[in-house]
């Protein structure tokens, strides 16, 4: 889909004729991230409608205590701190950013009073400065008012390289002034057409300036308020024990009317995914259960008792494989899978589409994932109800071999295809985890029918995804000639994301590994669009790059996309929890309630 | 005796330090990294990984970085969780009282059980009562407690939906209330692990009672008149419980270290479930204090358990 398409398409939104969702469905279908696709549709004009379950509670509290369940609980609620989901999902419980994504990628306010738009003089023609008005009347947990101070100072805490902050990359080349009490300036170094990220989402939790502003840069580790929040939040912080506990009570100064409907939360952590769905759904023993990494079988039998029920929420994890650019077998330089050679046998176009041919997806989704992992040829999201046009896998081992055979590479006496010295034999490598290596064997077994041998090899998560640079087995290094896991897109604006597959983010010696383009795969022209994006002012245009790059790193088939990865979360059946994929799973905890 | 203790405690300074050392050169090689998450999040740009852990001291050699732990551990400085950023003794102290009721009561629990069926199936060997008990601790100590565990849930808290299966360390309630809420959640993981126990106690306590009712001097008792009861309470098991109270001495540092596996499975947030925690997440500081406090407690009660001897059979003397 190229601008023109794009630009007819919102057009038709504009007037009517394509109602707003249905387009956010089909941009999400092409790639895209639902935020962005609604970025388009605010900066044409169209304002963002809210699609939240209605509220029926008539007064604040009354609800009883929430009772939720983390297989891991949080250990620390800093949310600066927060580098996994965990720690995020407990700082959100008292900390507010100053907006948030719903599942359909549209901003709500949250602190701020409303979404800068062009038209309300909120976002400035040169695409550089954002002016975000605060609410009026919020007060932090311990009474004092919230003002446009404590928006600039969570700037200054970020940006502050000392104090290691995990969203240093967001903040530190942004400028954030006040204008009045209620009202700040953010000011980007160059046009920013997706300017929703600082202040807004599991990046933007703004903290207290008057408990964290003796700890900004290397003291920050000091901080008595890391355990202890003080937040603008529904529920106000009463005891926290790292791992196991989080407690916290109803604020009776929370700014948003009626709410929240429960007395008291309670996160409670440890255990394992599937006993914590039995909680939840089979004997009611917990109100809800985060990120349930369990088989779909074992959900769906769980889920026959009749207490609760499972949401799937579409979010941007994918389990792919990665067929190696480089050849992890031979030392250039004194380096293995050097961005400077070439695969011997992956160089061949036919063998990759061959590959593609192999990956039974089909297969893996109804044998393994079942709803929690769905069958994709995109890189980018594709939930499957979206219905890409683009959606064209196809698990064929007959053409698989017809063109191998036409390429060249014939059977030799041991049935292994080989053209020259260079026989189809490899290795291919994830880290140890049940689905995986069931995964594995089925690519195994279709493409031993077609000619090629594959080594499987599975390494302890702990080593395959760990930063230890001097060890051969992780991810990073991949010296291996496949490799497979989940990568995720943790920010709603895929620019981060897809720079993956950017030259100037090889994974090398010389920068220790720690970069992330580790499948070394390079294409001129997806570097160009990528540079282009990023200084795009116009979304459309900047969409449609997008949804280029997305078929270029596809279509080349170096990249074969295997299963999308929804969250998986469990709930009992009165529990209103509106969730998104975009954002925290505890994103509009204060509209959580239960039905009478 | 004052000699004695002096001397191994001694002793037990250079074991400490052995095993101190032996702990961390493990750590430092074992793969991982505890801002492993920072790793894999493309939104953390690597320079932050890199400045946490020159902050955190993981660049420097694994040597210094013993001398450093070493040091202010001879201080009571136990050091910061790297994972929680929280100082490692206030990450303890949270889990002491929950792991010293649990892992605690169980041990009542198990000597409870084990000592009077023992006793009784020793004196009477090979009668129905022996039988019987002898093939339940057969049974008890072959199934694992996360077996034993899993069972207990299926049929305790799903199919009769009498007792909750997830562990709660704070409880609202007041007064009565608080204690059977308490006892409640308790009764599963209690009875998984004192009834485990039990089942291995019991053999000891069976066999060691055995060897001695047949003895000249149980015999003699006998023929002097004393009554059965007395033979045997005062004269086979005192002499008998030598054996046992090693066993139970070695179990008690156990108090401290928790039980991992059945603590994962209620979720009881003890020691044992912060200790698979920290390995999981690479946290050394954790892990080192953790490990070695339950070293230097099985040294303690390996001492407790010799002096203990004497008093149970004044014949051992201490040179």
């Amino acid at each position: 889909m190229n601008e023109q398409q794009l630009r007819g398409l919102i057009e038709e939104v504009k007037s009517g004729k394509l109602p707003r969702r249905s387009f956010i469905h089909k941009m999400v279908g092409l790639g895209l991230s639902a935020p962005m696709a609604s970025m388009m549709l605010m900066h044409a004009g169209v304002q963002a409608q809210t699609a939240m379950p209605p509220y029926k509670p008539t007064k604040r509290g009354g609800g009883g205590t929430l009772k939720l369940l983390w297989w891991q609980g949080p250990v620390l609620l800093n949310p600066h701190f927060a580098s996994g989901t965990k720690e995020q999902e407990g700082s959100r419980v008292f900390y507010e950013p100053l907006a948030s994504w719903d599942a359909e990628g549209n901003l709500v306010p949250t602190l701020a009073a409303e979404i800068p738009t062009k038209d309300n003089g909120g976002l400035s023609a040169d695409g550089k400065v954002v002016t975000w008005k605060l609410k009026q009347g919020v007060t932090w947990h311990d009474g004092k008012p919230f003002s446009a101070d404590d928006v600039v100072f969570n700037w200054e805490y970020n940006a502050n390289p000392a104090t290691s902050t995990v969203y240093v990359a967001v903040y530190r080349d942004i400028k954030v002034e006040k204008v009045d009490t209620h009202t700040v300036r953010v000011t980007f170094p160059k046009p920013t057409p997706f300017w929703a990220e600082p202040f807004v989402g599991t990046a933007g939790m703004i903290v207290p300036k008057h408990l964290f502003a003796d700890y900004i840069g290397a003291k920050s580790r000091e901080n008595p308020a890391n355990i202890k929040p003080v937040g603008t939040g529904p529920y106000k912080f009463v005891d926290f024990k790292p791992g196991d506990m989080l407690r916290g009570e109803a604020y009776a100064g929370y700014h948003q009317p009626n709410r929240p409907y429960f007395d008291a939360v309670e996160m409670k952590g440890g255990g394992d995914a599937i006993s914590a769905a039995r909680a939840v759904l089979q004997t009611g023993e917990y109100d809800y259960a985060w990120n349930l990494q369990v088989e779909d079988e074992i959900l769906k039998r769980l889920e026959g008792s009749g207490k609760g029920k499972v949401t799937i929420v579409p979010g941007g994890n994918i389990e792919f494989i990665i067929l190696n650019y480089s050849d992890p077998w031979t030392e250039i330089d004194g380096e293995r899978a050097s961005a400077k050679s070439r695969h011997p046998s992956f160089q061949d176009k036919a063998v990759r589409d061959a590959m593609a041919l192999l990956v039974d997806r089909k297969g893996v989704q109804d044998f393994i994932y079942g709803r929690t992992g769905i069958a994709t040829a995109n890189f980018l999201n594709n939930p499957p109800r979206y219905n890409s046009k683009n959606l064209k896998f196809e698990f064929n081992v007959d053409k698989a071999n017809q063109i191998l055979e036409a390429a060249g590479w014939k059977k030799g006496a041991d049935g292994i295809r080989a053209k020259g010295n260079v026989k189809l034999k490899y290795v291919y490598q994830t880290s140890v985890n049940q689905p995986r290596q069931k995964t594995q064997a089925i690519i195994k077994d279709a493409c031993a029918k077609a000619g090629i041998d594959l080594e499987l090899k599975s390494i302890t998560a702990a080593v395959f995804f760990g930063g230890d640079f001097a060890n051969p087995d992780t991810y990073t290094k991949n010296w291996a000639d496949m490799e497979m896991y989940t990568t995720t897109m943790t920010q709603p604006d895929p620019q981060l994301f897809m720079e993956q597959y950017c030259s100037w983010e090889f994974a090398q010696k010389a920068n220790k590994w720690a970069s992330r383009n580790v499948s070394r795969w390079r294409n001129d022209e997806y570097d160009a669009t990528h540079k282009a994006a990023q200084g795009e002012l116009d979304p459309i245009k900047r969409a449609a790059m997008f949804i280029k790059m997305n078929d270029l790193v596809c279509s080349d088939n170096y990249i074969v996309p295997v299963v999308y990865r929804p969250r998986v979360s469990a709930a009992v059946n009165k529990l209103s929890a509106p969730l998104s994929g975009w954002d925290n799973d505890m994103w509009a905890l204060p509209h959580w309630f239960k039905e009478s | 005796m004052g000699n004695y203790i002096l001397r191994r405690l001694l002793i037990a300074v250079p074991s400490l330090l052995g095993i101190s050392i032996i702990l961390f050169t493990v750590l430092a090689l074992a793969p991982g990294d505890p801002f492993e998450e920072m790793a894999t999040n493309p939104a953390v740009p690597p320079e932050v990984r890199m400045a946490l852990r020159a902050q955190f001291g993981l660049d420097d050699p694994v040597w210094q970085r013993y001398t450093h732990w070493l040091a202010s551990m001879l201080q009571g400085d136990w050091g910061f969780s790297f994972v929680s950023r929280i100082d490692v003794d206030e990450l303890i102290l949270q889990r002491l009282p929950v792991t010293v009721a649990i892992i605690g009561s169980s041990l009542i629990l198990a000597l409870l059980v084990a000592l009077p069926v023992g006793i009784l199936a020793a004196v009477k060997p090979y009668s129905w009562f022996d039988r019987i008990a002898s093939t339940l601790a057969f049974i008890g100590f072959s199934l694992p407690t996360f077996f034993t565990g899993l069972l207990f849930i299926l049929f305790f808290s799903i199919k009769l939906d009498w007792l909750p299966f997830v562990f709660r360390a704070d409880i609202s309630a007041t007064g009565w209330a608080w204690w059977w809420e308490h006892l409640k959640q308790s009764i599963m993981p209690v009875s998984v692990l004192g009834l485990a126990l039990a089942a291995s106690w019991m053999r000891y306590v069976r066999s060691s009672v055995l060897d001695v009712v047949r003895l000249d001097y149980v015999t003699t008792a006998r023929s002097k008149g004393l009554t059965e009861r007395v033979v045997i309470l005062k004269h086979a098991v005192r002499n008998a419980l030598i054996p046992v109270v090693t066993l139970v001495a070695l179990q008690l540092p156990q108090l401290f270290g928790g039980a991992i596996v059945t603590e994962q499975i209620f979720r009881i947030p003890g020691i044992g479930s912060l200790l698979i925690d920290a390995v999981l997440r690479n946290d050394t500081p954790v892990i080192m204090a953790v490990t070695f406090v339950l070293s230097a407690l099985v040294i303690l009660f390996n001492l407790l358990a010799d002096i203990v001897y004497g008093w149970l059979d004044p014949r051992i003397s201490y040179r």
